[in-house]
C-alpha cells in the first residue's frame, strides 16, 4: 500500500499500519489502533470523538480534533471562567463595541466612522525553545490576527517577562527575544511604541512572550472570519505550507516513516517577515477591492484551525482538495498539511465572480495562491487527498464544541501564610543618606531601570504617526491626520501582586492600565488581555486563574471597559514551580486630538507639581521589598476603582483643558520611581517636599517615597493653570497635594527632596541606564 | 508645484512618510511601483527606507533590477534629483549611482535613536540647510555602517562629497560604525544623493525626535523643501 518516499512524489500516508487512511477505511477498520494518547488526548476524549463521528477517526481527523481541543485552541480549562467577561458586560459597556470576544480581535468605534482593533497573545513556549523566532512568529500571528479583521496595522507592543538578570541563561533569551521582537516587527514597518520588560526568576526556564498588536480601519471594511454563500471558493494565498511547527502531530508520520524519510519536524515555526509584509500590503488592495467575503489568518493549528473555525462560523460546510495546497516540502502528508503551522498564509472566501480580480491583486504582490474548494451547504466539512476523502467531519465539533473542564480549584494551603507575612517587619531607611541610597539602588534595578537598550532597538518611527511611545505612559497613534484623532494603548501585570492576591493582582493590572491611558490624555473605551498562569491541572493554579479572571471581570464593570478578546496561556513553569499568576491587561483609549496628549516629564521650571491621590503604608510586594529585602509577602496595595475613575476623569479633562503639561503615573517604586523618570524624561529636574504628605497622610518618608498605593499620578500644573487645576480637583473631591515645583535642566540639574537629599539628573541617568546594557552588552 | 515620484518596492515600509514629507514641503508626491519602468515625468525621485525584497540577499541588492530602476538610473545620470533614504541609500550603492557599501552595525544590532547630524554639502537636497549646520533626525537601521575603500573616502572628502557626518560626542562613536563618520554622501553633480537617517521622520512637530533633543523635531522638512525649491529655480 505504501508508495515510496522520494523528494518530489508527496509522501504517502500514514494510516495505522501504513497507507492512506481515508474515511471508508476508518469505518471498516475500527479496530485499529490509534495514537491518541500522544497526540494529547485523553481517553473520553477520543471516545467522544469516535462517538461524534460514528466510526473511528482517520488519522488525519484524529490529528485535527487533537489539536483543535488543545488547550491552546480550545480553551477547555479556561472556557467556564472566561464566560465571565461576556457574562458582566452590561449593554452600556458595549456602547463602543462593534465586535466582541470569539472573532480573530475585538473591534471598537473611535468615532468619526474610524474603528480600531487590538489584541494582545501569548507566543510563551516557542520563545523559551527558540528565542528569536518564537519571538519573531509572535509578533507575526497577533499582527494576522489583526489583519484579519480588514484593519491595517498600526502598532505593536510587547509585554517580556524574564529570569533573573543575572542567572546564565537569561541573556540568550533576552537577545534572541529582543532580536526576534525587533526584526519582524521593524521588517513589517509597524512602529514598536511600549511594552513591558520584567525580570523575576519565576520565569527562568519559562519566560512570557506576549505581543499585542493595534490596528485601524473605516467601519464600512470590517470583514470577519466565516464562509458563507455554497459555491463561494475557498482560497489559500500567502507563503507555502512547510513542515514547521508540527509538533505533536509527527508522532502520526512517524508509524510509517522508515529512515529516508523526513524526520521529526521542529516544533518552532520560522518567521518571514517579508512574506507578510507584502502579505498585509496584498490583503490591504484585496480589501479595498472588495473581494474578501470572509477571512482568516493562519495560526496555530494552521489549516486544520482555518477550515473549521470559518466553515463553523459560516453556513457549515466546506469541501477542500489538500492536494492543491501550494508546498514547500513535497513530502508532507495530508496530515502534516493540516497540522502545518508555517507562517505567514491567510485564507479567504470569494465570491466565483471576483477570483479573477482577487487573482490579479495577488498577482501584483507575488502572493502564490490556490484555490482549494469552496463553501458548502452539507453542514460538513469535507477533505479530500487525491481524490479520496480522508475527513469529514461536523466542523462545530471541531472548532467550537469541543470539551469542557470544570477543573477542581480550590484556594492553596500557603496562601494564609503569605498574606500574614507582611513589609511591615522589614527596617525601613530613615536618614536622608539612606533614603537616598535606597533611591538608588531602586533606581539601578532591572525592573525599574531604563529599558532603552531593549526599546532603541525597535522602530518606534515608522508610519509616522507615533506622538507618544515608551518611556511615557502609554503608546499613542494618531489615527486620522486630518483631525487629529488618535488612540492610546497601555499593558500592565505585576505578577508578585497576583501571586499575593490573584483576584486583586488582576484589578491593579487594569487599574493601572486604565491609569497609563488616562495619564496621556485618553478617555479609556476597551480591554484586551492575555492570561499567562501555570497548569490548570493544580487546584492552585485553577484557584488564581479562577479568581484573576473573576477580579478582572468585576473591575472592567465598575471602569465601564469591556475585555473584547485576548488570550490564555496554561502550563506556564519553572520545574515544577508555576510562574507568577500573570494578567496582562491592555487598555485602549481615544484621543479627540492626540496633540493634546500629555507626556511623562516636566520641562518647565516654575510649573508645581502636584500628587493626585493618596498614599498609605503598601509596601507588601513593592519594588522596594524586593529590591531591598527579596521579600514578597503580605496585601497588594489596595484597590479602588471609584478612585481611579475620579482621577481617570481629572486627568482627561485637564489634559483637553490644557491644565497640566506633564502627568505620570505611581506604580512600581511608587513616588521616588515617578520623580526619577519624570526628571529624566526631558532632563529636567525637580525639588519636591514631603512634610505636607506625610502629614496629612500619616506616614514615614519611606512609605512616601516607596509606597505603591494606586489611584495616584504625578502632574506638572502651569502657574497661569494652578487655581484653574485646583478648583477641578476641589470640585472633583481629587485628592492633590502640590509637592514641589520644577526645577532647572541642563547638566547641573537635580532632583533636590527638600531636608533629606540631593541627587544629580546626571547620576539618576548614569545609574538607569547602565543596567540593562551592562548586563545584556553594546 | 514640484512633482516627487516615491518608489515602493515590496517591503518598502517609510514610502507613504516619504509622500506625506514631500506633500508638507509643497510638493506634489507621485507613486512609483517597483514594477513599472515608468517615472511618471516626475521632476525628483525619493526611493524609501525599508527592507525591499526582505533585503535576504544583500541590502537593496535586489532592488537594484527593478523594472523602475532602469529609466531612474539613467534621468539620475541626466541630473535628476534622486534622494536614497537608509534602504534607498544602500539602493543606490548597489546601483553604483553612490560609491561605498552600507554593511551591518559594529554593534550588530538594531538601533532607533535620534541622531545629531552635520551638513556638510550643498546638494540638491541640502541647499537649504547653511554650511556646518547641525540637525537632528531619527536614525533606525541595522545595516547603516558606511564602508569604502580609502581612496574613495579621500575622494570623498577631498571633492567635498560628504553631505552629512555623524556628530559624535567627544570619545563616543557613531552609532553604526561608519567610516569617517559619513551619515550621507552626494554624486559630483549633487543631484544623487544617499543617507541612512530619516528625514521623512522629522517634517512634522510632534511626530519627529523627541523634544529631549531640544529641536521642534522638523529638520528633516529642508531636506524635501531644498530638492522643491531647486525645481522652481
Amino acid at each position: 500500500m505504501a508508495e515510496p518516499t522520494t523528494a518530489t512524489a508527496p509522501q504517502a500516508p500514514t494510516g495505522p499500519g501504513g497507507g492512506l487512511d481515508t474515511v471508508e477505511r476508518a469505518a471498516s477498520t475500527p479496530d485499529v489502533a490509534q495514537p491518541w494518547r500522544e497526540l494529547g488526548l485523553r481517553e473520553e476524549e477520543y471516545g467522544r470523538i469516535r462517538e461524534i463521528l460514528g466510526r473511528r477517526p482517520t488519522s488525519a481527523e484524529l490529528a485535527m480534533y487533537s489539536v483543535m481541543w488543545s488547550e491552546h485552541c480550545s480553551y477547555k480549562s479556561s472556557k467556564v471562567h472566561l464566560r465571565q467577561f461576556g457574562e458582566k458586560t452590561t449593554e452600556a459597556m458595549r456602547e463602543h463595541l462593534m465586535v466582541g470576544i470569539g472573532e480573530n480581535a475585538g473591534v471598537v468605534d473611535i468615532g468619526d466612522g474610524w474603528a480600531v482593533t487590538f489584541k494582545v497573545e501569548s507566543h510563551n513556549h516557542p520563545s523559551f525553545v527558540e528565542p528569536h523566532q518564537g519571538a519573531a512568529t509572535g509578533v507575526g500571528g497577533i499582527v494576522r490576527d489583526i489583519l484579519a479583521m480588514g484593519a491595517r496595522p498600526v502598532a505593536v507592543m510587547d509585554q517580556l517577562r524574564f529570569g533573573a538578570v543575572d542567572h546564565p541563561d537569561t541573556a540568550r533569551v533576552v537577545h534572541g527575544v529582543v532580536a526576534g521582537v525587533g526584526g519582524y516587527g521593524n521588517c513589517l514597518g509597524l512602529p514598536n511604541i511600549g511594552g513591558e520588560t520584567v525580570f523575576d526568576a519565576v520565569y527562568q526556564g519559562n519566560p512570557l512572550v506576549n505581543a499585542l498588536a493595534v490596528g485601524v480601519m473605516r467601519h464600512e471594511d470590517l470583514h470577519l472570519a466565516n464562509a458563507t454563500g455554497a459555491g463561494n471558493k475557498v482560497v489559500l494565498f500567502g507563503a507555502r505550507t512547510g513542515g514547521d511547527g508540527i509538533g505533536g502531530v509527527s508522532v502520526l508520520a512517524s508509524e510509517t516513516f522508515d529512515a529516508t524519510g523526513p524526520a521529526k519536524r521542529p516544533s518552532v515555526q520560522v518567521g518571514d517577515p517579508f512574506a507578510e509584509k507584502v502579505l498585509i500590503e496584498c490583503c490591504l488592495e484585496l480589501f479595498a477591492a472588495g473581494v474578501v467575503e470572509g477571512i482568516q489568518d493562519l495560526g496555530g493549528a494552521g489549516l486544520s484551525c482555518a477550515t473549521s473555525e470559518l466553515a463553523s462560523a459560516g453556513d457549515g460546510g466546506m469541501h477542500v482538495e489538500l492536494d492543491r495546497v501550494l508546498l514547500r516540502d513535497p513530502s508532507l502528508s495530508p496530515e502534516e498539511i493540516l497540522m502545518s503551522e508555517s507562517q505567514e498564509r491567510m485564507m479567504a472566501v470569494v465570491r466565483p465572480e471576483d477570483l479573477d480580480r482577487f487573482m490579479e491583486v495577488t498577482g501584483r504582490w507575488d502572493v502564490e495562491t490556490s484555490v482549494l474548494g469552496e463553501v458548502t451547504d452539507t453542514g460538513r466539512l469535507v477533505i479530500t487527498w487525491r481524490g479520496e476523502v480522508v475527513l469529514d467531519v461536523p466542523p462545530r465539533t471541531v472548532a467550537h464544541d469541543g470539551p469542557v473542564y470544570e477543573r477542581p480549584y480550590a484556594r492553596p494551603s500557603w496562601q494564609d501564610a503569605l498574606q500574614a507575612d507582611t513589609a511591615a517587619a522589614l527596617a525601613r531607611p530613615t536618614s536622608g543618606e539612606e533614603l537616598r541610597a535606597t533611591l538608588l539602588r531602586l533606581v539601578a534595578s532591572p525592573n525599574l531601570a531604563d529599558a532603552g537598550w531593549i526599546t532603541d532597538q525597535y522602530d518606534r518611527y515608522v508610519l509616522g504617526n507615533t506622538a507618544l511611545a515608551t518611556p511615557d505612559d502609554a503608546g499613542v497613534v494618531r489615527v486620522d491626520e486630518a483631525s487629529g484623532l488618535g488612540v492610546a494603548v497601555a499593558t500592565d501585570a505585576n505578577g508578585r501582586y497576583g501571586y499575593l492576591d490573584p483576584y486583586a493582582g488582576a484589578q491593579l493590572a487594569l487599574a493601572e492600565a486604565y491609569r497609563n491611558v488616562s495619564t496621556v490624555g485618553a478617555r479609556p473605551l476597551a480591554v484586551t488581555d492575555c492570561l499567562n498562569f501555570g497548569s490548570p491541572e493544580d487546584p492552585d493554579v485553577m484557584w488564581q486563574f479562577q479568581q484573576s479572571v473573576t477580579g478582572l471581570a468585576d473591575a472592567c464593570q465598575v471602569l465601564g471597559v469591556p475585555v473584547t478578546g485576548g488570550n490564555v496561556s496554561l502550563y506556564n513553569s519553572t520545574a515544577d514551580t508555576p510562574i507568577h499568576p500573570t494578567p496582562v491587561v491592555g487598555v485602549l483609549g481615544v484621543l479627540d486630538d492626540v496633540a493634546r496628549r500629555t507626556p511623562s516629564g516636566w520641562r518647565e521650571p516654575g510649573q508645581a507639581l502636584y500628587l493626585l491621590g493618596t498614599t498609605r503604608f503598601e509596601l507588601d510586594g513593592s519594588a522596594w521589598a524586593e529590591v531591598e529585602h527579596g521579600h514578597l509577602g503580605g496585601l497588594p496595595p489596595a484597590v479602588d476603582l471609584e478612585a481611579e475613575r475620579l482621577l481617570g476623569d481629572v486627568l482627561v479633562n485637564a489634559s483637553r483643558d490644557g491644565l497640566v503639561d506633564a502627568a505620570h503615573d505611581l506604580s512600581e517604586g511608587g513616588l521616588a520611581q515617578a520623580l526619577v523618570e519624570g526628571c529624566l524624561r526631558y532632563g529636567v529636574g525637580a525639588r519636591v517636599w514631603l512634610d505636607e504628605l506625610r502629614e496629612r497622610d500619616g506616614v514615614d518618608a519611606a512609605t512616601a517615597l516607596f509606597s505603591e498605593s494606586t489611584a495616584r499620578v504625578l502632574v506638572s500644573v502651569p502657574r497661569s493653570e494652578e487655581v484653574r487645576f485646583t478648583d477641578v480637583c476641589s470640585a472633583r473631591q481629587q485628592p492633590a497635594l502640590r509637592v514641589g515645583v520644577v526645577d532647572e535642566p541642563g547638566d547641573a540639574a537635580v532632583l533636590d527632596v527638600q531636608g533629606l537629599f540631593v541627587v544629580p539628573v546626571a547620576e539618576l541617568r548614569a545609574v538607569s541606564t547602565a543596567t540593562l546594557r551592562e548586563a545584556f552588552g553594546s | 508645484m514640484g512633482r516627487v515620484g516615491v518608489v515602493t518596492f515590496p517591503g518598502s515600509l517609510d514610502d507613504g512618510d516619504a509622500a506625506r514629507a514631500v506633500r508638507l514641503a509643497g510638493g506634489e508626491p507621485v507613486r512609483l511601483w517597483h514594477g513599472d519602468a515608468d517615472l511618471k515625468g516626475v521632476d525628483a525621485v525619493v526611493l524609501p527606507g525599508g527592507f525591499s525584497y526582505g533585503d535576504y540577499l544583500r541590502c537593496g541588492a535586489i532592488a537594484r533590477f527593478a523594472p523602475v530602476m532602469e529609466p531612474l538610473v539613467d534621468a539620475a545620470r541626466g541630473g535628476l534629483p534622486v534622494l536614497g533614504i537608509c534602504n534607498g541609500f544602500q539602493v543606490l550603492c548597489e546601483a553604483h549611482l553612490l560609491p561605498g557599501a552600507l554593511v551591518r552595525n559594529d554593534h550588530r544590532t538594531f538601533r532607533c535613536t535620534d541622531q545629531r547630524l552635520r551638513v556638510e554639502a550643498s546638494t540638491a537636497w541640502t541647499s537649504e540647510y547653511a554650511a556646518g549646520e547641525e540637525v537632528v533626525i531619527p536614525l533606525k537601521n541595522g545595516e547603516g555602517g558606511y564602508l569604502a575603500d580609502e581612496a574613495t573616502l579621500d575622494r570623498l572628502e577631498g571633492e567635498g562629497l560628504v553631505a552629512l557626518r555623524y556628530v559624535v560626542p567627544e570619545g563616543g562613536r557613531n552609532p553604526n560604525g561608519s567610516a569617517r563618520d559619513i551619515a550621507g554622501i552626494t554624486n559630483a553633480a549633487g543631484n544623487v544623493v544617499g543617507l541612512m537617517p530619516h528625514p521623512e521622520h522629522a517634517v512634522e512637530a510632534g511626530y519627529g525626535p523627541d523634544p529631549r533633543t531640544g529641536t521642534a523635531g522638523t529638520d528633516g522638512l529642508r531636506i524635501f523643501s531644498s530638492a522643491l525649491r531647486q525645481l522652481v529655480a
